[in-house]
């Protein structure tokens, strides 16, 4: 079976002159075709006994339609996907600095944790007899939280961050509700350095979005703050430390605005590994933070998820939580998991009772860690993130000016600019290099980001290591050696693609060209 | 600490090449009155050893789907995984990379999110399938968002099929954002009309088939009465292992899909994390939530994977975006997508038969027991049972008995006169004995 961008059977040119292989491979570096390309609609590669005969009941909606999945024998399948994952950068191969992304190791313990057998094979509608170790579990995840985040009540059902954003803004909108004041509080602030998340996610819940202005400094200006709240404001949300990597340092000041214009505060907790034990959310005033569990406690984000959401509540927000949550009776955990037994609860989110698989794996980590661990944790971020900076500070530009930062340090293009290049460029020259690299054009408040977040899983080496590389490029860029990244990344398993014909000519699903 | 790399005199060589005495003087910025200045009231770090103890006491205490005969749907359902799937998610380079954003270094993830969008549009027989979202019941908000924005018109209809968890988020979702919500009461056994009630206001009908009861529904003439009035065809499932057997929502009319694909190469647990399953008609690409990825070319010319369309997304479009979703589902989609490149189409047609022929089995073993009556003329893998008396209790009676039995409709829908309903699933897993326990334990329970 041969590809259809691969080669045909006979060379028909010099591929070893033109740096060609016949296979398109380069040594370990394999081209892979699709299962389309490479299964069979015949094949499978499960072996299951047709049932004996029986009476059929589907009421003539036996499907007729045609079934065109490729099936594949097991070697085709483990050596299909094996390939695919070779062309993956990942946090086991090397530093994946990616600012607010928060890509720290992710234990194994944690993954043989979350499939024993008592934890990964139960049903969410099992009786609640039969899972009292599991709700266990949950209770004691939250009560975590709860202490290190100073908070009272914690609603365990969002399925990622924005889900909590989500979850946050309608318990604050119960709240408004409750006052009578529904109707007149439509507003949520929202910070130009915010996640992009939390202005879809004030819109997804109905609220209009009031953009507040960033200081020159990077961090936002109680007045700026009070300049935005009135009657009409249901909400602030911020982030902090911020998406620029700095704590909001008057973030009392701003809480207890907030407060006095009858608005509640919602922290979005993102970066909340970077205060883990330091400082608690609820000592600062805040009413309601998710808090991305594939983040903070390491959950893997396997390509882009499954994250968990839990949300934060202070005491006045509690008890507009949403179903289900747990309540101790007679020894037994139960679940409340109907709106009747919940007349101020918002209502439901999601089916069932949260990311539990998630849980198990947060739970480990944070028991694995300890309270200790998890304030070295903290330490070890914030440490590392300035140990880049001092490494880096001298050569590349920083939109804010020569302080130091919590746990992911921010540069931006203006270096790079009188060069002909721009944040992108540095980032694919980064890929040449070996490393995964930082996040680039976010927070959109600083023109050409480019927010570098190490972890504390980052040893000195690791840091030492990748400081020299982006020296030695930066170096190479005051040379004027534009053409190297221009061209890069040339040692990737693709080069750059063309994102605007992917745009314009959306291809996405294999379509049989044999029709 | 084994996770944490750093030692003292690392420490003490970094502080001093920042410039600063002690890591104190780095959080100089969090006001002094509100630092910790010692660790939290918490449990000191653990060994793996001790750990690994606290965890299997906690796992213990439960009852594990493979350790009794397990017959509980009801939105989740258990089937055997080929072992090379858990092995294959957990390559070092699926599970432990992100969202793919720098597609050159990134093909691994991307393309198998492309081959996942070929299957998922594949096996619903619609034209377009985005990346995932996180569940079947969040999946539905999307569709119904989506299908608001679509027609410009602010109602849903909500069928009496449609699993009450997915109900009760779409009544959250649409009391927060000001929408018209019509949710028909319960309809256990599927004679609900609900073309009548389409207007000129309603944005889409949101059906479920397989429906919550097990019933297997055709959407088509709902589907052309929806197309009469503008309003479009939201079909939701729970079980995508059915559609190796039944008609797919496609074919049956559907504008928009959203589903459930926990099924395939997901297990049960308890909740989450699940997978949410999106497809639609390719006229309504630009509204669609989530990551979408597509194919195009490289430098070079080579095929390539990469996200795009992403001014949709809220990372670019903030406040205007189609949808707040970011993190999604990506190992859960891989999962499926392993475990069905193993099935293939010979492999799913089989195992629906065998799901559908052990369902056929169980309930004729059931409809035997005096005192008990299937409610379903058609189902796929899962039926509604009537009892004499309380379906929670007697799910309670037969757990102690050793048989994990099914779900108590009322639980899920309390208060509504419910309480003699039990919903009952037979997967591949069950055996003939399982089957056979149920049965017998089932009419000593009813008869004691």
């Amino acid at each position: 079976m041969l590809m259809p961008h691969g080669p045909s059977l006979e060379p028909a040119e010099p591929l070893v002159a033109e740096g060609k292989t016949f296979t398109g491979n380069r040594g370990l570096e394999c081209e892979e075709g699709l299962i389309f390309e490479i299964g069979r609609i015949e094949n499978t590669g499960v072996d299951l006994e047709e049932p004996p005969p029986f009476s059929e009941r589907l009421g003539g909606l036996e499907r007729k339609t045609p079934l065109r999945l490729p099936g594949l024998s097991e070697p085709e399948a483990v050596r299909h996907f094996v390939r695919l994952s070779r062309q993956n950068y990942a946090i086991d191969l090397g530093i994946y600095p990616l600012g607010s992304c928060t890509m720290k190791h992710n234990p194994r313990l944690n993954e043989a944790m979350a499939r024993l057998p008592g934890l990964a094979e139960i049903h969410p509608l099992q009786p609640q007899s039969s899972v009292q170790g599991a709700l266990e579990l949950i209770a004691g995840l939250a009560r975590w939280l709860a202490i290190l985040t100073g908070m009272e009540a914690v609603a365990m059902a969002p399925r990622a961050g924005a889900h909590g954003e989500i979850c946050g803004l309608m318990v604050i909108k119960a709240a408004m509700a409750a006052r009578g004041e529904a109707q007149g509080r439509r507003i949520v602030l929202v910070p130009e350095s915010a996640h992009g998340t939390n202005p879809a996610s004030a819109a997804g819940v109905d609220f209009e979005v009031r953009s507040v202005p960033a200081r020159a400094d990077g961090i936002l200006d109680p007045v700026a703050v009070k300049e935005g709240l009135g009657p009409d404001v249901a909400a602030l949300m911020l982030t902090n430390p911020n998406t620029c990597g700095l704590f909001e340092k008057q973030i009392v000041e701003i809480a207890d605005l907030v407060h006095a214009a009858g608005a509640y505060f919602y922290c979005d907790g993102a970066n909340f590994n970077a205060i883990l034990g330091k400082v608690r959310p609820g000592d600062l005033g805040v009413d309601a933070m998710h808090i991305n569990l594939h983040k903070t406690f390491s959950t893997p984000h396997g390509g882009g998820g499954p994250g968990a959401g839990p949300v934060v509540l202070s005491g006045r927000l509690a008890p507009f939580a949403p179903v289900p949550f747990l309540r101790r009776e007679k020894d037994q955990w139960r679940l409340v998991e109907n709106l009747g037994e919940a007349p101020n609860s918002f209502g439901r989110i999601a089916a069932f009772h949260g990311q539990f698989g998630l849980f198990v794996r947060a739970y480990a980590y944070m028991l694995s860690h300890g309270g200790d661990g998890l304030r070295r944790a903290a330490e070890d971020a914030v440490l590392n993130a300035n140990y880049v900076r001092a490494g880096l500070k001298d050569l590349m530009s920083e939109p804010f000016g020569d302080r130091s930062c919590m746990h992911e340090v921010l540069f931006d293009e203006t270096w790079l600019k009188p060069f002909g290049l721009s944040a992108l460029d540095f980032a694919k020259a980064m890929i040449d290099e070996g490393f995964h690299p930082m996040t680039v054009y976010f927070p959109l408040v600083v023109h050409g980001a480019m927010l570098i977040e190490p972890t504390e899983t980052e040893s000195k080496a690791s840091l030492d290591l990748f400081i020299a590389a982006l020296r030695d490029l930066a170096l190479a860029v005051r040379r004027g050696e534009t053409k190297r990244f221009e061209a890069a990344p040339k040692w990737a398993p693709r080069r750059r693609l063309d994102e605007t014909r992917a745009a314009r000519n959306p291809v996405l699903k294999w379509v049989n060209p044999a029709g | 600490m084994r996770y944490l790399p750093l030692n003292d005199e690392d420490r003490a060589l970094m502080l001093a090449r920042i410039g600063v005495k002690d890591i104190a003087e780095l959080f100089a910025d969090i006001p002094p009155d509100k630092r910790l200045e010692q660790a939290l009231d918490l449990p000191c770090h653990k060994g793996e050893m001790e750990v690994e103890r606290q965890f299997s006491a906690l796992a213990a205490q439960n009852i594990a789907a493979g350790s009794v005969p397990f017959f509980i749907g009801a939105g989740a359902y258990r089937h055997h995984i080929p072992a090379s799937v858990d092995h294959l998610i957990q390559r070092s380079e699926f599970l432990t990379s992100y969202t793919p954003y720098q597609p050159e270094i990134s093909q691994g993830t991307l393309q198998a999110l492309f081959e996942f969008q070929s299957e998922v549009a594949e096996l619903t027989a619609m034209e377009i399938a985005n990346a995932s979202l996180y569940d079947g019941s969040t999946a539905t908000v999307e569709a119904a968002a989506m299908a608001r924005r679509i027609t410009g018109r602010r109602k849903a209809i909500v069928s009496g099929g449609l699993h009450p968890h997915y109900a009760e988020t779409l009544q959250t979702y649409a009391a927060m954002a000001g929408v018209d919500l019509l949710r028909l009461a319960p309809d256990v056994v599927a004679t609900e009309s609900l073309a009548e009630r389409i207007d000129q206001e309603t944005a889409c009908v949101i059906v479920q088939s397989p429906d919550f009861f097990g019933h297997l529904r055709d959407h088509s003439k709902l589907a052309e009465s929806c197309r009469a009035k503008g309003a479009l065809l939201v079909a939701v499932f729970t079980e995508a292992v059915a559609f190796g057997l039944i008609e797919p929502p496609g074919t049956l009319g559907a504008d928009i899909v959203a589903g459930e694909g926990q099924s395939i190469g997901n297990r049960l647990n308890f909740g989450g994390p699940y997978l949410g399953l999106f497809a639609a008609r390719a006229q309504y690409l630009r509204q669609m939530p989530g990551r979408i990825c597509g194919e195009t070319l490289d430098r070079d010319g080579r095929r390539s994977f990469t996200l795009t369309l992403s001014t949709r997304e809220q990372h670019i479009r903030r406040e205007k975006a189609t949808s707040n979703i970011c993190t999604n589902s990506g190992l859960a989609s891989l999962a499926f997508t392993i475990h069905l490149s193993l099935l293939g189409s010979a492999g799913l047609r089989r195992l629906a038969r065998i799901n559908h022929a052990n369902a056929v089995d169980l309930a004729e073993r059931l409809a035997a027991v005096p005192g008990v009556t299937i409610l379903n003329k058609t189902f796929f893998n899962e039926f509604t049972l009537r009892i004499k008396g309380d379906a929670s209790e007697l799910v309670e009676r037969m757990a102690e008995a050793g048989i994990l039995a099914g779900v108590p409709v009322s639980r899920l829908l309390p208060g509504q006169g419910l309480e003699e309903f039990l919903l009952v699933a037979s997967t591949e897993v069950n055996t003939d004995a399982d089957r056979a326990a149920y049965a017998k334990t089932l009419q000593g329970v009813i008869s004691c």
